[in-house]
C-alpha cells in the first residue's frame, strides 16, 4: 500500500546491531589493554583515568580496574592540593552515580563510591543520603545500598530517631520489606531503651549524646514503646497475614531471653568415681577454665565429653583418680569452678550415699519459656487474645498459628497442650511442605512438656510414649534419669546426644523406626535395652551397645537383624556381657 | 496550510479532533491512510480540551454568545449528476449549556502582596445525569460535579439542574484538620488572569485506569512517549460530614487510622476474594451488589469505601455488575503507584493532541479552523464520495468521520437527551491537607436525598495544571462560615456538557461510510471513546491492525521517491496546539511516570 512508512527488516536491525557489537568490542579490548599495559608500567595519570572510568562505564564490576583506579587517586592525594583532590573527588562521585545507574546492584561501584566518600576531605553526606533515598525508593531491597547507606549514617552520626523516621516512611511504603523491620530492631533498643531499674514511664530520648553502643546495650525496648510497635506490626500482619517479615519482626518483640551462662548440674558416682557436670550451654570444657575441688584439694581430671563426636557439649565428665572417693563412710564435698565465667557450684557425697546431685531443675529455670519469657505474662495475654482473633478471620494461615503455639508456650506450656497438639495438626495440614519441620518442633515442645512433669513429680522416670516423637532434644536435661521410655513414637535413631544420659538403666524403644543407635555409647550403668519392632538391620549397628559395660538384657525382637546368619553367636561375641537376649 | 488548497483526495477526512476521532486518526495514519483531519475550532481536543484560565475565560465567552447561525452557502455547483449533498451542521454549540461562572475573589490583591509558594487547585469536573428530566432512568449513576457543600447561591441555574446543584444550606462539611494556617496567602484574580497561563483546565473530569484501553493503547502504539503522567495519590470520599482517605491499597490499609485491625482484615480479605469470579458470587447474580456487601459481615465502614469509592456503582447496581468494577480497579491497581489511575502532566486535553501528533507523523493532515460544509454522497450507492470544506475546494475521500455535534440535528436519529453537570473550582487548598501538597486526588461523594453521586478530580501544581501560591480566603459570603479550616473556593464554572454515551456510530440517517464519534461521556475512564474508535477503524480497514507499535525513528527507511511528511507533518500538529510546547519542556518535574510497560 502506497504511503505505508517501510521499516528495517528484523534481519537488517540484527546486522547493524551485530556490527555495533563488534565495533564497540573492538573498542573495550583496546582500551583494557592499553589500562593494563600502564598499570603494568605503574602510570598514575589522568589518561588512565579516562581510560578506566570509560570501561568502566560500560562493565561496572572490573574489580581490577577500580583497583586501579583507586592507586591513581591516592597518588593524586599526594601530588595535589585540597581543593583540587574535593574537585577529583567530587567527580568520582558523579562518576559512580552514573555507573550505579547502569547497574544499581554493583558492588565494584558501590564500593568505591564508599571508598572515595571516607576520603573526601569536605564530604556532603546529605547528598549522599538523598541518594540512598532515591535508590531504595526504586529498589527497596538493594542490600548494597543498604550497606552503603549505614556507613553514611555512621559517618554523618545521624540521629537515631531520624533513622527511626525513615523506618516508618519505609514500612508505610512497603511493609513487605524486612530490611527495615530489621533496621529497626537495631535502633529501638538505642531510642527506648528498657529501663534497667524498677519500670519507670519511657523518658525521652537523649539526643544529644551519641547512642552506646549495641555490644554493651541490652537488646530490649521499654514497655511504652514496644506496646506501640504492638500496634504497628500487628496492623501489618492484619492487613497481611502471609507476609513473613511483619511475623519475624513480631518474634523479636516478643523477646529472646539470653540464658543465664551456668553450671548446672554437678553429679557425682561413688562406685565408678566419676564425675558429671551439665551447663546451661554447650562449651568446650578443655579451654574454659574447669577445675575440680574436692574437700579442698584440686585435683588433677581429664574432661571429656559424652561422646567422641562433640567439641562442644553441655555434658562433660571426668574420672576421680582411683580410691579417691570410694570409701563409701567418707562424706565428700565437691567444688566445680568455672574460671572463664568466675562461677562455681557445690555438691556434696553423704557418708553411705553412692551417688550425688546438686542443681537447678527445669522448672526453677523456667527454662523452656525463655524464648518469650521476658515479657509480662499480662502483655503476652493480650498480644495472645489479638492474635487468636486473626486466627478466627484466618484459621488456616500458618504464622498466625505458630506465633499462637509459642505465645501459649510462653504463657502456660503445660495447660495449652492439647491446644497446641491441635494447632500443630492444623500447620501440618495447611503446610504440608514443611510437616517434617513442624514435627520436630513438636517432639520438642513435647519433650519440654514432659521434663517438666517429670521435675513436679521429682521422679527420675522419662516417660513420653506415644507422642508421635519425630526427634530428641534436651537430652541435657536428662543427666539423672535412669529410666527412660521412648516406645511408639516416630524416632529413627538414638543421637549421639543421647549418651548424656549418664544415669540411665533402663531403655524402653519399643516399636519406634530407630536404625541407628550411635548414641547408647559408654552409658556405664545401662543393663537393660528393649528395641523391639525397630528397624536395625546390621549387626554393626549394635556395635556402640558393646560399650555399655553393665548392658544385660537386650530385645531385638521385629528388627531385620534378627535374620541375619548366626546372629545369636554373632551377638554372644560381640555382647557378651548380654544374658537375656530375645531375638 | 489555510493558505493553500488542500490535496484533493483523501482516504480518510476526519471533521472533530476529540479523542475517538484523533485515535482514529492516528489508527489510520499508522498503516499508511491518506487522513486529512479538520477541526473549525481553534484548539485540539474539542469538548476534551484542557484550556490555560484566559484561554477558557475566552471559551466561556464564546459559547455564551449567541451561536451565529452561519451562512449555508450553495454549494450545489460542486455536485455532479447522481450525487446529492448533505449539509453540515456550522458548530456544535448544543453540546455546551448553562454555563455559570462566580468569582469570589477581588480583583487586585489586599495587602501582603507576597509572591505566593505553595498552592492547591482544584478541578472538579463531574457528570450528572439529569435526574429531574428523567428521573426513571437512575441506572447509569451519572455523577454530578460538585464541590462538597460549597455551592454558588443564587444559582440561576435552567430546571433541568434544580435540585442537583448542591443547596446553600446543605450540611457543611466538616472542617479538615487545620494546615499551617497563618502562612497562606491571598490570591487576587488579577493574579488568576496574570498566572492564567499557567492552568491547564480541564473539559472534562476523567481519569486513566492503569489497565484500561486507553493506557493500554497508549503503550502499544507507543503514543505514550508523547506524554508524561503522574499517579493520582489518594482516593478520597464524603461521609458523615468529612472527607476521608479510601484506602484502597496494601500500603493505604497498612497505614490507614480509621479502620481497625479487624477491619484491615476483613477489607484485604474481601478484595482478594474479588480478584477472581467464584461460585459465591454468581450465586448473588441479579441481587443487589449492596446486599452481596452487606452479607459479606463488612460493616459500614468498609461498605461505603467499596460500594461508592472502590466499586464507584450506585446502591442498586447489580453484584455482577459491582464485582467486574471492583475488579477492574483492583487490576489497575500498583501498576503505577498507590492508587489505580492515571493523570496526564498538563491536562486530559493531551491525550487527544498525543494521537494526533502520532497521526501527523505518519502522514495525516492537519488543519485548524477548517470545516467540512457538507457530504456529497453519491445517490445509487449511498456512500460518502467527498466532502466540501468551508472554503468551498471538492475533496473526495473513502471515508468520513465526524464528530455528534456537526451532524446537522435533521439527520441526528438519537439526539443527546441527557446532559452531565460540570464544574470548575479553583480553590486555594486541598479538601483534605496531607503531608504532602502534591497530591493528586480523586473525590468520590456518594448520593444523598436523591441528588445523584459526584466525583471530583483534584489537581495539584505536580500536574502542572495550576499555579503554585498558598493563600488565605475569608471573604467567601455566607457559603464558608468556616472558612479558615477549610479550603476557599476563588473561582468556580458550572456548566452542562452533551453526554457522549448514547451515540452510536451508525444508525444515524447519513451514508454507510460516514461515522459518527461521541463527545465525553460520565463515565471515571476513556472505555467508551476508545471501544468507539476502535470499532470505528475496524469498518473502515477491517484487514488492519489497530495501532500497531510505532517503530522506533531510527528503523524508518526515507528513500527518495516516498519523502511521506513525516517531518514536516509532526511540526504542524504541534505548534497549532498552542505553541506553549517548550515553556511545557521546561516545567517538567523528576516524578513523572512516563508509561513503560512493567518490566
Amino acid at each position: 500500500m502506497h504511503g505505508r512508512v517501510k521499516i528495517k527488516t528484523t534481519a537488517q536491525q540484527e546486522e547493524e546491531k551485530r556490527k555495533e557489537r563488534e565495533k564497540k568490542l573492538k573498542i573495550y579490548v583496546a582500551a583494557r589493554d592499553a589500562c593494563f599495559s600502564k598499570r603494568n608500567e605503574g602510570i598514575w595519570d589522568d589518561e588512565a583515568l579516562q581510560l578506566t572510568q570509560q570501561l568502566l562505564s560500560s562493565n561496572p564490576d572490573f574489580a581490577t580496574l577500580w583497583n586501579y583506579r583507586r592507586e591513581i587517586l591516592m597518588h593524586l592525594e599526594t601530588v595535589k592540593d585540597k581543593d583540587e583532590v574535593q574537585k577529583i573527588y567530587e567527580a568520582e562521585l558523579s562518576f559512580t552515580e552514573s555507573c550505579l545507574k547502569v547497574n544499581p546492584k554493583s558492588y565494584g561501584s558501590w564500593h568505591h563510591r564508599g571508598w572515595v566518600s571516607a576520603r573526601l576531605p569536605r564530604p556532603d553526606w546529605a547528598r549522599e543520603l538523598t541518594l540512598c533515598d532515591r535508590c531504595l525508593s526504586l529498589d527497596d531491597r538493594n542490600f548494597h545500598c543498604w550497606d552503603y547507606r549505614r556507613m553514611v549514617v555512621k559517618m554523618s552520626g545521624v540521629p537515631v530517631d531520624q533513622e527511626l523516621a525513615f523506618t516508618d516512611r519505609l514500612i508505610g511504603s512497603n511493609f513487605s520489606n524486612y530490611s527495615s523491620w530489621h533496621y529497626r530492631s537495631t535502633l529501638l533498643p538505642l531510642l527506648h531503651p528498657e529501663s534497667p531499674e524498677p519500670p519507670s514511664p519511657c523518658r525521652e530520648p537523649p539526643q544529644s549524646s551519641p547512642p552506646p553502643s549495641p555490644q554493651t546495650h541490652s537488646h530490649r525496648v521499654c514497655e511504652e514503646q514496644l506496646l506501640k510497635e504492638y500496634e504497628l506490626v500487628q496492623n501489618a500482619f492484619f492487613t497481611d497475614p502471609n507476609d513473613q517479615s511483619a511475623w519475624f519482626y513480631y518474634r523479636w518483640l516478643l523477646g529472646r531471653a539470653e540464658r543465664e551462662e551456668m553450671i548446672s548440674c554437678v553429679y557425682v558416682n561413688r562406685d565408678e568415681e566419676r564425675v558429671a557436670v551439665a551447663f546451661s550451654r554447650p562449651v568446650n570444657a578443655q579451654s574454659v577454665g574447669l577445675f575440680l575441688v574436692l574437700d579442698g584439694q584440686p585435683q588433677r581430671v581429664e574432661w571429656r565429653s559424652v561422646h567422641p563426636r562433640f567439641k562442644q557439649s553441655p555434658v562433660w565428665i571426668c574420672n576421680l583418680p582411683p580410691g579417691t572417693i570410694s570409701d563409701i563412710t567418707n562424706e565428700r564435698n565437691l567444688t566445680v569452678h568455672w574460671t572463664e565465667k568466675h562461677t562455681h557450684r557445690d555438691c556434696a557425697l553423704y557418708t553411705g550415699r553412692t551417688e550425688s546431685w546438686c542443681r537447678d531443675s527445669a522448672t526453677d529455670q523456667e527454662l523452656f519459656r525463655s524464648e518469650l519469657s521476658v515479657e509480662k505474662t499480662s502483655v503476652l495475654q493480650s498480644e495472645l487474645q489479638s492474635v487468636k482473633q486473626l486466627q478466627e478471620l484466618e484459621p488456616l494461615n500458618k504464622w498466625c498459628l505458630l506465633t499462637i503455639i509459642l505465645l501459649m508456650r510462653a504463657l502456660d506450656p503445660l495447660g495449652y497442650e492439647q491446644e497446641m497438639l491441635a494447632h500443630f495438626r492444623t500447620l501440618k495440614e495447611v503446610d504440608s511442605m514443611r510437616s517434617a519441620y513442624y514435627s520436630d518442633l513438636c517432639s520438642k515442645f513435647m519433650i519440654e512438656n514432659t521434663i517438666l512433669k517429670m521435675e513436679y513429680a521429682e521422679v527420675r522416670v522419662f516417660s513420653i510414649s506415644d507422642k508421635n516423637l519425630t526427634t530428641l532434644c534436651h537430652l541435657d536435661q536428662l543427666l539423672l534419669v535412669t529410666h527412660i521410655n521412648l516406645s511408639s513414637n516416630h524416632l529413627q535413631r538414638l543421637p549421639p546426644q543421647f549418651a548424656m544420659l549418664q544415669c540411665l538403666e533402663v531403655l524402653e524403644a519399643d516399636n519406634n523406626a530407630i536404625e541407628n543407635l550411635e548414641g547408647v555409647y559408654h552409658l556405664p550403668k545401662l543393663e537393660e535395652v528393649l528395641l523391639k519392632n525397630n528397624k536395625i538391620s546390621t549387626l554393626a549397628d549394635l556395635q556402640t551397645l558393646a560399650s555399655c559395660p553393665k548392658l544385660k538384657r537386650l530385645d531385638l525382637r521385629g528388627n531385620p537383624v534378627t535374620q541375619t546368619a548366626n546372629v545369636e553367636s554373632e551377638l554372644a561375641e560381640l555382647l557378651p556381657s548380654v544374658t537375656d537376649l530375645l531375638l | 496550510m489555510a493558505a493553500e488548497d488542500l490535496p484533493s483526495e483523501f482516504d480518510v477526512v476526519i471533521l472533530g479532533t476529540g479523542l475517538a476521532e484523533s485515535v482514529v486518526a492516528a489508527a489510520c495514519s499508522r498503516v499508511g491512510q491518506r487522513v486529512l483531519h479538520v477541526d473549525r475550532r481553534s484548539y485540539y481536543a474539542a469538548n476534551w480540551a484542557s484550556f490555560t484560565f484566559n484561554a477558557l475565560l475566552t471559551w466561556i465567552q464564546e459559547h455564551k454568545a449567541e451561536s451565529l447561525s452561519e451562512e449555508v452557502q450553495d454549494r450545489s455547483s460542486l455536485v455532479e449528476e447522481g450525487e446529492e449533498l448533505i449539509y453540515l451542521s456550522g458548530s456544535d454549540s448544543a453540546s455546551i449549556s448553562n454555563l455559570q461562572v462566580f468569582c469570589y475573589i477581588s480583583e487586585e490583591a489586599e495587602e501582603e502582596e507576597e509572591p505566593p509558594n505553595t498552592t492547591e487547585e482544584e478541578e472538579a469536573g463531574a457528570a450528572g445525569e439529569d435526574a429531574a428530566k428523567e428521573p426513571s432512568e437512575t441506572e447509569s449513576a451519572g455523577s454530578k460535579e460538585e464541590e462538597t457543600g460549597e455551592a454558588a447561591e443564587g444559582d440561576e441555574q435552567a430546571a433541568q439542574e434544580q435540585g442537583e446543584e448542591p443547596e446553600a444550606d446543605q450540611p457543611q462539611p466538616s472542617a479538615p484538620p487545620s494546615q499551617s494556617e497563618p502562612t497562606r496567602k491571598k490570591i487576587s484574580y488579577t493574579q488568576l488572569e496574570k498566572e492564567g497561563r499557567r492552568f491547564n483546565i480541564d473539559l472534562v473530569s476523567k481519569l486513566m485506569y492503569s489497565r484500561g484501553s486507553l493506557v493500554d493503547l497508549l503503550i502499544k502504539s507507543n503514543v505514550s512517549r508523547y506524554a508524561e503522567f503522574k499517579n493520582v495519590t489518594r482516593i478520597l470520599t464524603y461521609r458523615h460530614g468529612s472527607v476521608e482517605q479510601v484506602p484502597c491499597s496494601r500500603a493505604d490499609v497498612f497505614a490507614s487510622r480509621q479502620l481497625s485491625v479487624v477491619e484491615k482484615r476483613k477489607l484485604m480479605r474481601f478484595l482478594t476474594s474479588c480478584v477472581e469470579e467464584t461460585e459465591e458470587h454468581q450465586a448473588y447474580n441479579g441481587r443487589p451488589f449492596l446486599e452481596f456487601l452487606r452479607e459479606q459481615q463488612l460493616g459500614d465502614n468498609l461498605q461505603h469505601f467499596l460500594l461508592h469509592s472502590i466499586a464507584m456503582v450506585t446502591e442498586d447496581t447489580l453484584t455482577e455488575v459491582g464485582l467486574a468494577s471492583t475488579r477492574h480497579f483492583l487490576r489497575c491497581l500498583g501498576r503505577y503507584g498507590n492508587t489505580p489511575f492515571l493523570f496526564p502532566v498538563y491536562g486530559l486535553g493531551e491525550i487527544p493532541q498525543c494521537f494526533c501528533r502520532m497521526s501527523a507523523v505518519f502522514g495525516g493532515i492537519y488543519c485548524l479552523r477548517h470545516s467540512v460544509s457538507c457530504l456529497i454522497v453519491d445517490k445509487d450507492s449511498n456512500r460518502c464520495k467527498a466532502v466540501i470544506d468551508s472554503r468551498g475546494q471538492r475533496i473526495s475521500c473513502s471515508h468520513f468521520v465526524v464528530e455528534d455535534g456537526f451532524v446537522g440535528a435533521d439527520r441526528q436519529v438519537t439526539t443527546p437527551t441527557r446532559f452531565l453537570s460540570r464544574a470548575v473550582l479553583i480553590t486555594d487548598a486541598s479538601v483534605l491537607p496531607g503531608d504532602s501538597e502534591q497530591q493528586v486526588s480523586l473525590v468520590t461523594v456518594p448520593p444523598t436525598d436523591g441528588r445523584p453521586a459526584v466525583n471530583m478530580v483534584e489537581l495539584s501544581p505536580s500536574t502542572m495544571t495550576c499555579i503554585p501560591g498558598t493563600c488565605e480566603f475569608t471573604c467567601c459570603v455566607s457559603v464558608c462560615p468556616s472558612a479558615e479550616n477549610r479550603p476557599a473556593v476563588l473561582w468556580c464554572l458550572y456548566f452542562n456538557m452533551a453526554d457522549g454515551s448514547g451515540v452510536e456510530p451508525e444508525g444515524h440517517d447519513l451514508p454507510s461510510n460516514v461515522y459518527v464519534c461521541s463527545g465525553p461521556d460520565g463515565a471515571l475512564g476513556h472505555e467508551h471513546a476508545i471501544k468507539q474508535a476502535e470499532s470505528i477503524f475496524l469498518k473502515i480497514l477491517p484487514e488492519e491492525e489497530f495501532c500497531p507499535p510505532a517503530p522506533n525513528p531510527e528503523d524508518i527507511i526515507y528513500d527518495g521517491e516516498n519523502t511521506s511528511p513525516t517531518s514536516t507533518g509532526e511540526e504542524e500538529g504541534l505548534t497549532a496546539a498552542g505553541g506553549e510546547g517548550e515553556e511545557k519542556q521546561q516545567e517538567q518535574q523528576e516524578e513523572e511516570t512516563s508509561l513503560q510497560p512493567e518490566e
